[in-house]
Parts: C-alpha cells; sequence; structure tokens
C-alpha cells in the first residue's frame, strides 16, 4: 500500500477529522490507490519540465492600493456561531497557535 | 569550557500600504473590531484574492534595501494550520520561490562592524487578533481586521552570536525600514515582530547544537534579555549533563523566563502547497530598477560618506545615521557651522541624553540645528568656555532661545581679560593659605583645587587655562 494507517490517522487529525476504525480502513485502502495511481506520473522523466505553479497562463494579476468597502460590522459576524462587543467568541485558546 | 550562542532571527515587518494585501479594506489601526473586513480576508467561499501592486512595490524595496536578490518569479503559497485568528484556516505566504534571497545587513558592534547574512525576504498576509478572555472567562475574542494585512518575513542566517548584536540587527533593520518608507517598524506597536532560533556550541566549534525556539518578544529589550535567559539556561542543561531539547519557548517578560510552549512533537506541519487563487508573480528587471533608482541614501550609505566627509568614527557615524530624521538634523548644524566633531559631540552627548531620558526623537528637539552650530561656534571662539556651553545648552533646552541671546542675557560671556582675573587669583592666594604653603613646598598639584577656587568665584567664567598661567607665575614669584 502507498500509503500506511498510521498516516492517515495523522492527517485526519491535522485536518481536525475523526473516524471510526472501519472508515480509516476503507480510506487507507482508497488513498492508496489513488496515491498509486498518482505515482504512474514518476515514470515520466520530468527533468527538464518546468513546474507547473499554476494552470492559468497568467501572470502578476495586481489591483492599486485603493481603500474600498468592507462588511459592516453585524454582517461579517452574522454567520458566526458566537459573538460579543464585535468579536467573534470562541473557546478559550490555550498554549498559543 | 567556553560556550557560544548561535542566533538567527525571524523578523516580520508590517508594510504601511493603505488597504490590505489581498483585498481592499483598509489597513488603518485601532478601529472598533470586525469593521475592516470583507469576504476575502474573512475566508469566505467563493471569494478570491488579488495582490495589492503597492505592496509587492514595499516588499521590493525592502528586499533590495537588505542588498538582497529578488527572484524576478515567486510564487505564493499556503501555509495550513487552525487558529481562530486564520479565518481561511491557512496563511498565504511564500514558500520554495520567495521573493528574494542572499542579502545581508551589517551592524555596528564594540569590536567593529559586522555582517549579517539574510537568507530571504518573503510575503505573507497577517493574522487576526486574540483576546483572551480574563479570569473564569471561558472565551477568546477574535478581531479580524489586522487579518490580510501585508507583512514582509526577513529571515537572517544563523550569523548573531550574541543578544547584544540580535539588537542591533533589529535595531538596523527598524532603520532601514523607515528611511525606505515602507513601515514604521515600531515593535512596541507591532509593526516590527521576532521570532529567535537559539542555539550554544563550545567556542570555536562548527557544529550546530539543538535549538529552541523563541516567541513573544515584543521590544528591543525584551529581546536581549529573553536570548540572555536563554542562552544561560541551555548552557546550564549542558553543563549539568543534560541535553537541549529542541521545542518553542515563550518569553515571561513578568518572571523574565522562557518558558516550554510545545514540544518538537508538537510542531506544526503545515503542508505548504502553491495557492491556486493566485497567479504566479512575475516581475520584470525594469521594474525592480525602478524601485531601486526610488530608493534614498541607505543607512550604511549615509554612514560611510559620514566617515569620509566629516571625519566620524564609525560609531559616531552610526549613531547619527540611525534614523534619517537625525542625519538631516547633524548635516544642518554642521552646514550652519563646520566643526563636525564637536558638534557630533554636543548631538550625541547633549541632546540626544536629554531627548533619550524623556523618550523623544529629535524631531521633538526643542533646540534647532542652527542654534547647536552657534553654540559651538561660540565655544571655538572663545566667547564661552565649555563649560558655561553646557550651562547654555541647559538653558535652550528648558526655556528656548538663541544661545548669543543666553550667553549676553545671563553675562555668561568669558572673562579673558587677565587684569579682571588677576583679581580673582590675588583673592583666592590671600583665602587659602594652607594650599599656597602646600605648593610652595613643592606639592604642586595643589595648583588644581586654587584653579577650581578662582573657576567658582568667577562662576565658571573665567578662561581656564588663562587662569593656570596667573596663578602659577604668582605662586613661583612667591617662592623667591
Ligand atoms: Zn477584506
Amino acid at each position: 500500500m502507498a500509503i500506511s494507517r498510521e498516516e492517515v490517522l495523522y492527517i485526519a487529525k491535522l485536518a481536525r477529522l475523526e473516524f471510526d476504525r472501519e472508515k480509516v480502513e476503507e480510506f487507507t485502502h482508497q488513498l492508496g490507490k489513488i496515491l498509486e495511481y498518482i505515482n504512474k506520473l514518476s515514470e515520466l522523466d520530468i527533468s527538464d519540465v518546468e513546474p507547473t505553479y499554476h494552470v492559468l497562463d497568467m501572470v502578476s494579476v495586481m489591483r492599486e492600493d485603493v481603500v474600498g468597502q468592507s462588511l459592516p460590522q453585524e454582517e461579517a459576524l452574522s454567520n458566526a456561531p458566537d459573538s460579543k462587543d464585535g468579536f467573534f467568541r470562541v473557546p478559550k485558546i490555550i498554549g498559543g497557535e | 569550557m567556553g560556550y557560544e550562542a548561535v542566533i538567527g532571527l525571524e523578523v516580520h515587518v508590517q508594510l504601511s500600504t493603505k488597504s490590505k494585501v489581498f483585498c481592499s479594506c483598509s489597513t488603518e489601526f485601532g478601529a472598533p473590531p470586525n469593521t475592516h473586513v470583507c469576504p476575502v480576508c474573512l475566508g469566505m467561499p467563493g471569494s478570491l484574492p488579488v495582490l495589492n501592486k503597492k505592496a509587492v512595490e514595499y516588499a521590493v524595496k525592502a528586499a533590495l534595501a537588505l542588498n538582497c536578490r529578488v527572484n524576478l518569479k515567486s510564487v505564493f503559497a499556503r501555509k495550513n494550520y487552525f487558529y481562530p485568528d486564520l479565518p481561511k484556516g491557512y496563511q498565504i505566504s511564500q514558500y520554495d520561490m520567495p521573493l528574494a534571497e542572499d542579502g545581508y545587513i551589517e551592524i555596528e558592534t564594540e569590536k567593529g562592524s559586522k555582517r549579517i547574512r539574510i537568507k530571504r525576504v518573503h510575503m505573507e498576509e497577517d493574522a487576526g487578533k486574540n483576546i483572551h478572555g480574563e479570569g473564569d472567562d471561558p472565551f477568546s475574542y477574535v478581531d479580524l481586521n489586522r487579518a490580510g494585512v501585508p507583512l514582509i518575513e526577513i529571515v537572517s542566517e544563523p550569523d548573531i552570536s550574541s543578544p547584544e548584536e540580535a539588537r542591533l540587527y533589529l535595531q538596523k533593520l527598524r532603520t532601514i525600514m523607515r528611511y525606505i518608507g515602507v513601515s514604521n517598524a515600531d515593535m512596541e506597536k507591532g509593526e516590527l515582530r521576532c521570532d529567535a532560533n537559539v542555539s550554544i556550541r563550545p567556542k570555536g566549534s562548527d557544529k550546530l547544537g539543538t535549538k529552541t525556539e523563541l516567541k513573544n518578544m515584543n521590544s528591543f529589550r525584551h529581546v536581549q534579555r529573553a536570548l540572555e535567559y536563554e542562552i544561560e539556561r541551555q548552557i546550564s542543561v549542558v553543563e549539568e549533563g543534560g541535553q537541549v531539547e529542541q521545542e518553542t519557548r515563550l518569553w515571561n517578560p513578568h518572571l523574565g523566563i522562557t518558558e516550554t510552549m510545545r514540544k518538537k512533537e508538537e510542531e506544526h506541519d503545515y503542508r505548504y502547497f502553491p495557492e491556486p487563487d493566485l497567479v504566479p508573480l512575475v516581475l520584470t528587471e525594469q521594474f525592480v530598477e525602478n524601485m531601486r533608482s526610488e530608493l534614498p541614501e541607505l543607512p550604511d550609505e549615509k554612514k560611510k560618506r559620514f566617515m569620509d566627509q566629516y571625519g566620524l568614527s564609525a560609531y559616531d557615524s552610526e549613531v547619527l545615521c540611525s534614523s534619517r530624521e537625525l542625519a538631516d538634523y547633524y548635516e544642518k548644524a554642521v552646514s550652519a557651522y563646520n566643526n563636525p566633531k564637536a558638534i557630533a559631540n554636543w548631538v550625541m552627548v547633549e541632546l540626544l541624553g536629554r531627548l533619550n531620558k524623556e523618550s523623544k526623537d529629535v524631531t521633538q528637539s526643542p533646540i534647532k540645528p542652527e542654534q547647536v552650530a552657534k553654540l559651538v561656534e561660540l565655544i571655538d571662539k572663545g566667547t564661552i568656555s565649555g563649560k558655561i556651553g553646557k550651562q547654555v545648552f541647559d538653558i535652550m533646552y528648558k526655556e528656548g532661545g538663541d544661545p548669543e541671546a543666553i550667553v549676553k542675557e545671563k553675562g555668561l560671556v568669558q572673562i579673558t581679560d587677565a587684569g579682571e582675573i588677576e583679581k580673582f587669583v590675588d583673592e583666592v592666594i590671600a583665602e587659602c593659605p594652607e594650599e599656597v604653603q602646600k605648593y610652595l613646598k613643592g606639592k604642586t598639584k595643589v595648583i588644581g583645587y586654587l584653579v577650581g577656587q578662582v573657576m567658582k568665584k568667577t562662576k565658571g567664567k573665567a578662561n581656564p587655562q588663562l587662569v593656570n598661567k596667573l596663578l602659577r607665575e604668582k605662586l613661583e614669584g612667591m617662592k623667591g
């Protein structure tokens, strides 16, 4: 298999996702298949090919430094599950980032 | 065994654009929470970032001023992690294709000039601000006004070998950013932020020890203190036979110590990948050269010119060039009266001494550069003594006014008339028979005391050389 169960659990943890045992088995299998398929690409010699950083054939799209309209505070907070005094309110964060 | 420290700094500088880096929300500080936000900087689905041209110009200028090579092609990347001040779940940054690389700046240490290499300069967006509830309050409060404000990250090579050098490096960065006008770079306001990587090794070794990362140092003094503490801590760990652990530590300014924030196994895995919402940034040579031509005379260029043109030491030049305003002040004074060394002294010792004590800068000086020049001229011409000069300077600083007027008004003109001084000399000889006897018995050093007495009588106005000469003549005459 191209990916181990531990790696799947690790990625799930990074993505803040939780799965039961069966799902983990299933995903390990599926992700492994996908990776194996993608790995076909490594059969090609791409030493002369520049990496594709973007699929669009455009570069340097920029805007002028002009201040525009922001959202009203009420609207900015309207999708939040919880807010207070103009702030988004979240469970207390301990231990930095 | 002696140890040496190996320090590398990661510095974030806020660019002073009017709008954010990927949306048109204002960057103005101090607005009510969550009023400078829009779908882009709130990370709402379907919104797309568009790069601010001014931010690119500022970043390129900064890179050039740091002697970096600007990469004509750079690519934005997503740095993935979860934290409430990061609405998208990733920060737009640059990773394998940064804006600029391989620069350096020079700092002036007690041992002379030292070059600190810069590994890279890249662009990224700032995160929001969290305010943690106090006491029993189980909540944190998030303000996203700062999310999306443009930053550059400046990563140094581990060329810094002491806490003091780290402070000098940061101060130099601030000076450069202010000179080129891309940031106010005030640490207290968070416009310049610094993380440090620090390790120790036996002196002379070329191996790198295990490093710790330090965070939460929000002033130059705190950076220096945190590093001093951390270096001492690592040395005692090693000397007690232990091993330094790779971890992130937080500086606790109240206790004056660093504390574990997270261990190595808890370190982030950012899973960078190219930002699909932004096309690569491709600059032309012409654009880069335009930015270069807009740069003013940089601090180091100015410093070298001050050394050549005014004959000042490297240290003095570094101090006088620490801000554009101070350098301009000095040059204005020198152009009013040509004694660069004396003027440098008065500006650095008397003026900066007083201003620093009041946490002011030269733009708030109550004394004009021309007035400093005039004061030096009065001393050079012998109108007043250096000592009286300090008195005049004090009056100028506290009450204002031109030095000439003060000297006249307060009757501070130096007494250079031998006849007048002789009167005081005679008085002192009559009043101090003991000291005179000592002198006559060969203890000629006592003349210093007698000169002092004459100066006291004349309130410091007598020409000290003349007093010395007259006293000596009189006393020698008494020996006969
Ligand atoms: Zn916005």
